[in-house]
């Protein structure tokens, strides 16, 4: 078989996959943020922890709980690392420096992952499963309650009450990400990853060095850092290393992972709103950008100029022979639409034009179709912003999901949209104007400065992959790119929220003829031109200098 | 259209609304004419010379921080001025200063021409608000003072007599007379005001021309009608709308967005070792940031208030006019904005035993006594349909008319030993029997089955030789304007729901309503109805729009979204809406919600291109300042321009010429048609979307082609 067809019969599989599993899965989740029930544990946890979780919750309440539950868990974190050593399985690791537990506190905890340690040469085990894995359940738990409580703000009329935040992350915890990720684990484990709590294997290999292999709960993490979009792994080299994704089918697999959660919320949304068209048509935006960027991504691959590249059949530099082009480009892809950022290949040594494909997935917002729960919600203000361009050329004032786009919403969705541009253009300028930058790139010319901008927008998109040649685990680079995850994400949940509590507060407004309907695919183009042409235009300028320059150079 | 015709239509218009026997066509617009039924408002370039020193006024950075895209233009003309001081030898950095200058004076100046267009209106309003003396009633009602009419107070009476201007708003509390209101309405056959009911309204400014009124002051000197009409024309009392203000969020958001791409960029360049001036990078900002739509954006609000202007409606605030947009259900009163008003003659329906003509002819005789509209069609309809000539009253010797009374509901005619009656039927058939008559079975029929259908019946009796009997029944019936039905169709299509409001039974406003093609009706309407129909729809989140002249309109009239008075209506009714139509036509309810449509298209249509714009703008900009550098950058110099210089210059000179292209849009409005939003919403984003993207490409190939034409350049 060509490679050429294996990477289509791929495509084609893991769309089937998702095409089947979105449905039942996105009722399921539906079904479980309006259920009235508490599965026995989760009042367990709710006594536990003091909270009452049939208090309906006003935005600022709502607000309060994501906020003090990120602040304790930061805190909770930045400790444990400043003290593993002082506490069982610490593998003999000495403690993370302050700014490097700060960044990487705010980065799990951002749903960020960005790590600007070696997991197997810095972590121990406590840190490991108590600190990182927590944070990969909670984090993306807290990304899908900001997005409920915005669904509910379109679903809801005539009132301020969001929900429950309280219950609304420890359902999804307990009946969506665990038994997710229990399932994924298992199959991962069947399917050759490791798992175990083992010591470090030392080793003489054949050519006489020493070489120490590290054990642990890898396959239970890898599960939850693709479900979850976290994409923090064990390892360095995260997915490309053969205990994270042995082999073809777990590359797959994990992809699937990372694209199922967010690829359902919308029919979750669909049907909260009581229009699963609605919901086609959020993921219909989702899916096109994803689409377009994979095959774009591979064909630049497989096209990459030059006698090495085309022996090899594509640029294969920094790409594991197990999985090839394709499979290589579709997770490139997947993971950097997702706001997941595990890499099974490094993003440095993809072609310049692949590059900037892969930037601009991050710099779109992280929403085709983006991080569990931030992926809708950055999603549905971009949807906002549209109709309200449409909406005044059908003659109305804009309205979606019989929701009126008055000035209150547009101020809030315009404070949204502006937050990651402006976290990722001051950071990389900044880091530019600074010696910091330039000590830090591992190139010269367009590629390096491409570097430095792939750092800012991962971070500032809760992304967390990076064009690896950059030496982030700096004081300087680990407290901006720490600020940026912090701000990236926290920021646009308050203007989140707030515009949730304002569209609930509203009457609706019914369909009529003259209603500019969101659920064709007239509306689905508007949407994916808008962004991309709104993004387009805030980065075409750094794009030109960075991927562009290096990419049209060839 | 050229002027003439308008000035025509304008005319029509005008003539329609006095002309009680107004021709049945002549207030529906007549279709879809070139430039689609509220295009209106014509362009002069000739304006654009006039407002010039008014676009200069406005260079005032307190003027214009209120359109904050204008604001940073201006900031970024200044700051490329200075620069240009510091190196005066360098004509790139003038050029680029002069043409940021003009981008903002051609921004002032779309401003100002729409603002000229309502002061030339308030100047007319001006000279009808001269000073007048009035002649209060002092306190005992006895005797009379002069005072200026400015130091009236709410609650005075003042006299006035032929040929006396009305010193300010009042209601007429005791006589009757003509007033000539030409100086507001621009109609020049007077109006009837009288005591009590709902004709007592007169406006300050007015001249009465006949008789004697005594009139009690309802507005303090300075906020009368005429002044708030002056202040609203002239755009004194702009406000921004609601609409308006979160599109300048969504602009001033953009504009921030790319003042950081812009301001971030000198590190990126001198990494890449290109060093860029303060000249180039306020070039670009200018470029990207959304200076079209900003420019425009106050015109377009202007203009829409103008166009409702030119069509004789004062809205009393421009968010009145956006919710005219958004309106989904119409209450629309039967009479005169559905039906002509008056019940016409249609049919002459014969009893058994006697023929269609014999009816027609007792009916003419009987009706020439009538002269009320019902009777006056009876004989029109005679002569049409059965060629009867109309007889003159004299004609007949020893004839002896019965004139028509409210009490005897019956007119009709003694002559040549013959009694002929025509009358309402109940009247009619009590006559018959006093004469010793019968009554024929299918009298009641008839009659039945006429007033089942809408219509009213009336009975035509003779006695004569052969004893007092029943000829037929004439069929009255209210007639639908021409062209409604249609209307409504398009209204559907539209999205919006047309409610006819009327105080008929049941029976009869179904058949009308059918027959009209309404979606809806309410019968035996009492304003408490009308009043819980607008909260009922409005408790479903529509927006409903109604006309209404009556005081008891007044609650319905302000409880609605937009509620526009009749200026023949009384004060209470003008002062509870939002809107005031002048040529007191109800019909234009339909014409307003159009207008209010076509503003927010126009102000989307307009955002939409400017955004589009921009691609191209990066593509002449983005390889003229780093090519040098990046030599692969070239390859996104896809328009070939000549020169780095000239590929900013173009882009610079593209971006401040599109803002005059396009003021007389901005002016007109885009062009509207009603039809459902999809179908709009694809027409408009063909024509200003893609059309946007293509345009610029074009735009700025042509203006580089002839900047390198200028030797020494490019």
């Amino acid at each position: 078989m060509s490679p050429v067809l294996a990477d289509v019969l791929q495509v084609t599989a893991l769309i089937a996959a998702l095409a089947l599993v979105h449905r039942p899965l996105g009722d399921y989740m539906a079904a479980v943020f309006q259920s009235k029930k508490h599965l026995c544990v989760e009042r367990w946890i709710y006594r536990s922890v003091g909270a009452d979780p049939d208090t309906e919750m006003r935005w600022p309440a709502y607000l309060r709980g994501v906020l003090v539950f990120c602040a304790v868990s930061v805190l909770f974190l930045y400790l444990l690392m400043r003290v593993q050593d002082k506490l069982p399985l610490s593998l003999g690791f000495r403690p993370i420096s302050p700014d490097q537990a700060f960044n990487t506190a705010a980065s799990f905890v951002s749903n960020t992952n960005w790590q600007s340690y070696s997991g197997e040469v810095a972590m121990s085990h406590v840190t490991q499963t108590m600190g990182l894995a927590t944070q990969n359940f909670v984090s993306a738990a807290v990304g899908i309650a900001v997005a409920v409580a915005l669904v509910r703000g379109f679903a809801r009329s005539r009132t301020g009450d969001l929900g429950n935040f309280w219950s609304d992350l420890v359902r999804c915890i307990i009946r969506i990400l665990i038994p997710g990720s229990i399932v994924a684990a298992v199959l991962l484990i069947a399917a050759g990853a490791i798992q175990n709590f083992g010591d470090i294997h030392h080793l003489t290999t054949l050519t006489g060095q020493q070489q120490a292999i590290s054990p642990g709960a890898v396959a239970s993490q890898e599960a939850i850092k693709d479900l979850g979009t976290n994409g923090g792994g064990f390892f360095n080299a995260n997915s490309a290393h053969p205990f994270e994704n042995p082999n073809g089918f777990t590359n797959l697999l994990e992809i699937f992972l990372l694209l199922v959660i967010p690829f359902s919320l919308p029919r979750a949304f669909g049907k909260m709103v009581g229009s699963v068209k609605q919901g086609y048509a959020i993921v219909a935006a989702m899916g096109a950008i994803w689409f377009v960027g994979v095959v774009a991504v591979t064909w630049l691959e497989y096209a990459h100029p030059g006698t090495a590249s085309q022996l090899a059949g594509g640029a294969m530099e920094g790409k594991e022979q197990r999985f090839g082009e394709g499979p290589s480009s579709l997770f490139s892809v997947s993971t950097t639409m997702t706001s997941t950022g595990s890499v099974n290949s490094f993003h440095d040594s993809f072609s310049g034009l692949s590059g900037g494909v892969l930037l601009m997935g991050m710099m779109l917002g992280e929403i085709a179709p983006g991080g569990t729960g931030s992926g809708l919600y950055g999603m549905l203000i971009m949807a906002i912003i549209a109709v309200f361009i449409a909406g005044l050329m059908v003659g109305r004032t804009p309205e979606y999901l019989g929701k009126k786009i008055g000035t209150r919403e547009i101020k809030l969705a315009a404070c949204y949209i502006l937050v990651t541009p402006a976290l990722v253009l001051i950071g990389t300028a900044v880091a530019m104007a600074l010696p910091d930058g330039k000590d830090a790139m591992t190139n010269i010319g367009a590629h390096g400065f491409s570097e430095a901008l792939y750092a800012y927008t991962s971070a500032s998109n809760n992304n967390g992959s990076a064009f690896a040649g950059f030496g982030a685990n700096t004081e300087f680079f680990n407290t901006t790119l720490g600020l940026c995850m912090t701000l990236g994400r926290f920021l646009p949940m308050v203007f989140v929220l707030a515009l949730a509590a304002s569209l609930a507060e509203q009457n609706p407004v019914p369909a009529t003829a003259g209603t500019l309907r969101t659920e064709n695919p007239l509306f689905v183009g508007l949407l994916v031109g808008a962004m991309v042409i709104i993004t387009g235009l805030t980065f075409f300028p750094v794009l030109a200098l960075g991927p562009l320059a290096e990419g049209l150079a060839v | 259209m050229t002027t003439d015709i308008k000035m025509q239509k304008k005319q029509e218009d005008a003539m329609s609304t006095t002309t009680p026997t107004r021709a049945p066509h002549q207030d529906v617009p007549t279709g879809h004419t070139e430039e689609g039924r509220v295009g209106a408002g014509l362009f002069d370039p000739k304006q654009l010379v006039r407002s010039l020193p008014e676009a200069f006024r406005k260079l005032d950075p307190r003027v214009l921080v209120k359109s904050p895209v204008m604001f940073v233009v201006l900031v970024g003309s200044a700051l490329t001025t200075v620069f240009s001081f510091k190196d005066p030898g360098d004509w790139f950095g003038w050029t680029i200063s002069a043409w940021l200058w003009l981008t903002v004076i051609f921004a002032n100046l779309a401003e100002a021409v729409a603002e000229g267009r309502g002061k030339a209106q308030a100047d007319t309003l001006r000279k009808a608000k001269t000073d007048t003396v009035a002649r209060r009633l002092t306190k005992d009602g006895k005797s009379e003072e002069q005072v200026p009419g400015t130091e009236l107070t709410v609650g005075d009476l003042v006299v006035c007599e032929a040929g006396d201007i009305i010193p300010g708003d009042g209601d007429v509390v005791e006589g009757v007379a003509s007033v000539d209101e030409s100086a507001i309405t621009g109609e020049s056959a007077p109006v009837i005001r009288e005591s009590g009911g709902d004709r007592s309204a007169v406006t300050g400014g007015t001249k009465v021309l006949s008789d004697c009124i005594v009139i009690k002051i309802t507005t303090k000197p300075g906020e009368t009608f005429i002044d708030r009409m002056i202040a609203l024309v002239e755009g004194a009392a702009r406000q921004k709308t609601p609409n308006e203000i979160a599109l300048s969020i969504l602009l001033a958001s953009l504009t921030i967005v790319f003042l950081l791409a812009v301001a971030t960029l000198p590190p990126f360049a001198e990494y890449a070792g290109s060093h860029l001036t303060m000249v180039v990078l306020v070039a670009l900002l200018v470029c990207l940031i959304p200076t079209t739509i900003g420019a425009l954006l106050s015109a377009i609000g202007i203009a829409g208030m103008d166009r409702l202007v030119q069509r004789n409606v004062l809205a009393m605030s421009g968010r009145a006019v956006e919710a005219a947009g958004d309106v989904s259900t119409l209450l629309l009163d039967k009479t005169g904005t559905i039906t002509l008003g008056n019940r016409q003659a249609s049919e002459f329906v014969p009893v058994q035993g006697t023929t269609e003509a014999e009816v027609a002819d007792a009916a003419q005789l009987s009706s020439l006594a009538d002269e009320t509209p019902e009777g006056r069609s009876v004989v029109v309809l005679a002569k049409e349909k059965y060629g009867l000539r109309e007889r003159h009253q004299g004609e007949l010797a020893q004839a002896e008319w019965i004139a028509f009374t409210a009490q005897a509901r019956m007119s009709g005619v003694d002559v040549d030993g013959r009694k002929i009656r025509k009358g309402a039927a109940g009247s009619v058939i009590t006559w018959v029997q006093e004469q010793g008559g019968t009554v024929a079975d299918d009298a009641h029929t008839l009659t039945n089955r006429i007033s089942e259908a809408g219509g009213t019946p009336l009975l035509v009796a003779v006695e004569d030789t052969e004893g007092a009997r029943v000829l037929g029944v004439i069929h009255l019936k209210d007639v639908v304007k021409e062209g409604m039905r249609e209307r409504f169709v398009e209204l559907r299509g539209m999205g919006i729901k047309t409610v006819m409001i009327t105080g008929d039974n049941p029976l009869t406003a179904k058949a009308i309503a059918e027959e009209a093609g309404v979606d809806d009706f309410l019968a035996e309407a009492t304003p408490e109805d009308k009043m819980a129909l607008i909260k009922r729809e409005q408790a479903g989140g529509k927006l409903v729009a109604m006309t209404g002249d009556g005081t008891n309109d007044a609650p319905a009239l302000a409880q609605a979204d937009v509620g526009v008075a009749m200026n023949t209506g009384t004060s209470a009714a003008k002062e509870a809406g939002n809107m005031v139509d002048l040529d007191s036509n109800p019909t234009k309810l339909i014409e307003i919600v159009e207008i209010g449509k076509q503003l927010l298209i126009t102000r989307g249509a307009l955002t939409t291109f400017s955004i589009a714009n921009d691609v191209a703008k990066y593509f002449a900009i983005i390889p003229a300042l780093f090519a040098a550098v990046y030599p692969g950058l070239d390859k996104l110099n896809i328009m070939h321009l000549s020169s780095p210089d000239s590929a900013i210059l173009s882009a610079v000179i593209f971006n401040a010429l599109i803002i005059i292209a396009l003021v007389p849009l901005a002016l007109r409005g885009v062009r509207y048609r009603p039809m459902s939003a999809d179908k709009m919403l694809r027409r408009n984003l063909g024509i200003y979307g893609i059309g946007g993207l293509i345009a610029p490409f074009i735009g700025i190939k042509i203006i580089d082609l002839l900047i390198s034409l200028i030797p020494g350049i490019g």
